[in-house]
């Protein structure tokens, strides 16, 4: 039902600390984060800002080294980006010079997958990505929802094991990331794949995961980790289920009232 | 063809802002509101022109008439010549070497460091200011004019590409690495066509920037060109001579720098414009 696999570590933070330099003082962004997510795992990530959450992804991603400790993707440290980890920015990130086909064929053309085979790739991904006659439309004429739809296709063409997802679906209306929510888990449910999703919308981070990290700000670290055992297809019933409520408020009370207790201590 | 002296300053003067386009449903109703600007211009120099307070202005017909004297005898198609080809040349030499030196600029900090202290210095100083160190140097030939015209252009353009450059959303090009993009690929496919439309910009006023030294540079030292026909102009007190100078000026920058403005829209149209 929920976690095959657990114990084979897909990406493992091992003791992650990233400092940085700001304004002349030394800020760090995140501390002594230690946690293990195993393979086709669904992992969200949630805290106030400044908690380090999109640092730890940009860690995993290999866009950022951290100062100390290392993260392990299959058991190998992370020394770069790599085709296995795909990254889905919150401001989309799509070529804007690009069409949408050129976009999802983008990375299969830095692999050389020869024009037939990218054809039919990119062909299968605007399918699943319900942009079916926007194929040679450029970003510019897309809305935000399909922009991101884009986006993920892209990614998902050059078939990562694992997604690295910074707040996807931070700038789009209720409505539609409730429908790119759904659609993000029935993809996920028909190809199974590891994903780390950063989110500040808490309702969110509990109707996607399998787990929940709570993180604290200043400096980032994991403040607690909540294991949300609801099933597999998560339907609105779900989202309306006592279970659903209970765990949202306690992912909420962990990440809203954890700042006055730093202020008290 | 007599656009009026109301068209005057080089449109170099327009400022680096990016989506400068103009487009909606009143296109045509403001079309036709510039095209009458330009004719009451015309008729209020004419006006003036009978007045005449100063006793000497030309009417807008006395130039016309002018105009094609000079194109029948042969002296206004070749002192336009001239001086397009040398603005031309100019102008693609300064460009040529200006975009590929400005990737470097913005690419790699080293080349930055080295190049920006002299580029910003002699940006503060006009093209035309080198005018009498060049003549000094290279003589009165085409060579100085051409390069104080390169310089003009070169300025311009290295500076526009190197913001380019530096204004590159780092997004794009941290989605570049993760689809496994090389520097060189993120270089080609990312960082050339995010930073054309700021070359663009820059080529605009790079060619502005090189009319106008041109006609200045011809002024002092030359044997053919429009500006030099005018200068020879102003000896024999010739007024409608300067006036055809002057349209002329005016009339070829507004078309090169439509021409340029036509090639941005369409090389840039992947952009989103307010």
């Amino acid at each position: 039902m929920t976690i095959q696999g657990a114990e084979t570590p897909k990406i493992h933070f091992d003791h992650v600390r990233t400092v940085f330099e700001l304004k002349g003082e030394p800020f760090v962004a995140l501390d002594d984060f230690d946690l293990t997510i195993g393979a086709n795992e669904f992992v969200t990530v949630v805290g106030p800002s400044g908690c380090g959450k999109s640092t730890a992804m940009n860690a995993a991603a290999g866009l950022l080294m951290p100062t100390s400790g290392v993260v392990h993707v299959d058991g190998e440290a992370v020394t770069g980006p790599g085709p296995e980890r795909g990254v889905i920015f919150q401001q989309y990130a799509l070529f804007p010079w690009l069409t949408v086909r050129q976009n999802i064929e983008f990375g299969l053309e830095l692999q050389r997958i020869r024009k037939p085979e990218r054809r039919e790739i990119s062909d299968r991904m605007i399918e699943l990505a319900g942009l079916t006659g926007f194929a040679d439309a450029l970003p510019k004429n897309l809305s935000g929802g399909m922009k991101q739809r884009c986006a993920i296709a892209r990614a998902y063409a050059v078939n990562p094991s694992i997604l690295l997802m910074d707040e996807p679906f931070g700038a789009l209306d209720a409505l539609t990331r409730v429908r790119m929510q759904e659609q993000l888990l029935d993809t996920w449910a028909q190809e199974k794949r590891t994903v780390m999703f950063i989110t500040h919308d808490v309702d969110e981070a509990v109707y996607l995961a399998n787990r929940v990290i709570v993180m604290a700000a200043n400096p980032g670290r994991i403040h607690r980790i909540i294991d949300i055992d609801l099933p597999y297809p998560r339907t609105e019933e779900v989202r309306l289920s006592t279970r659903f409520a209970e765990l949202r408020n306690e992912v909420w009370n962990s990440v809203y009232h954890q700042q006055s207790a730093i202020t008290k201590g | 063809m007599t656009a009026g002296i109301v068209a005057t300053p080089p449109p170099q003067t327009r400022t680096a802002t990016i989506a400068a386009t103009r487009s909606g449903p009143t296109v045509s109703r403001y079309s036709l509101l510039g095209g009458l600007s330009v004719i009451v211009g015309i008729l209020i120099w004419w006006a003036l022109s009978i007045i005449n307070p100063a006793g000497s202005l030309p009417s807008p017909w006395a130039v016309l008439v002018r105009f094609g004297e000079l194109l029948v005898d042969g002296t206004l198609l070749p002192d336009l010549g001239a001086s397009l080809s040398r603005v031309l040349t100019g102008f693609a030499i300064g460009t040529g070497l200006a975009v590929p030196l400005g990737f470097l600029m913005g690419w790699y900090r080293p080349v930055r460091a080295v190049l920006e202290p002299w580029t910003q210095f002699f940006r503060m100083i006009p093209p035309l200011a080198i005018i009498p160190l060049a003549i000094v140097l290279m003589g009165i030939g085409e060579v100085p004019k051409v390069f104080v015209i390169t310089l003009a252009a070169f300025l311009v353009s290295i500076v526009a590409t190197f913001q380019g450059v530096l204004n590159v959303d780092r997004t794009l090009i941290n989605a570049g690495r993760v689809l496994g993009a090389s520097d060189l690929t993120i270089f080609r496919r990312i960082v050339v066509p995010a930073s054309l439309p700021f070359i663009m910009v820059g080529m605009r006023q790079g060619l502005g920037a090189s009319w106008a030294t041109l006609v200045a540079a011809e002024l002092i030292a030359a044997q053919a060109g429009i500006g030099y026909r005018m200068q020879q102009a102003q000896i024999y007190y010739d007024l409608p001579t300067i006036f055809v100078g002057l349209v002329s000026i005016g009339v070829i920058g507004l078309v090169m720098d439509r021409a340029l403005l036509w090639a941005d829209k369409h090389l840039t149209s992947w952009q989103e414009r307010r």
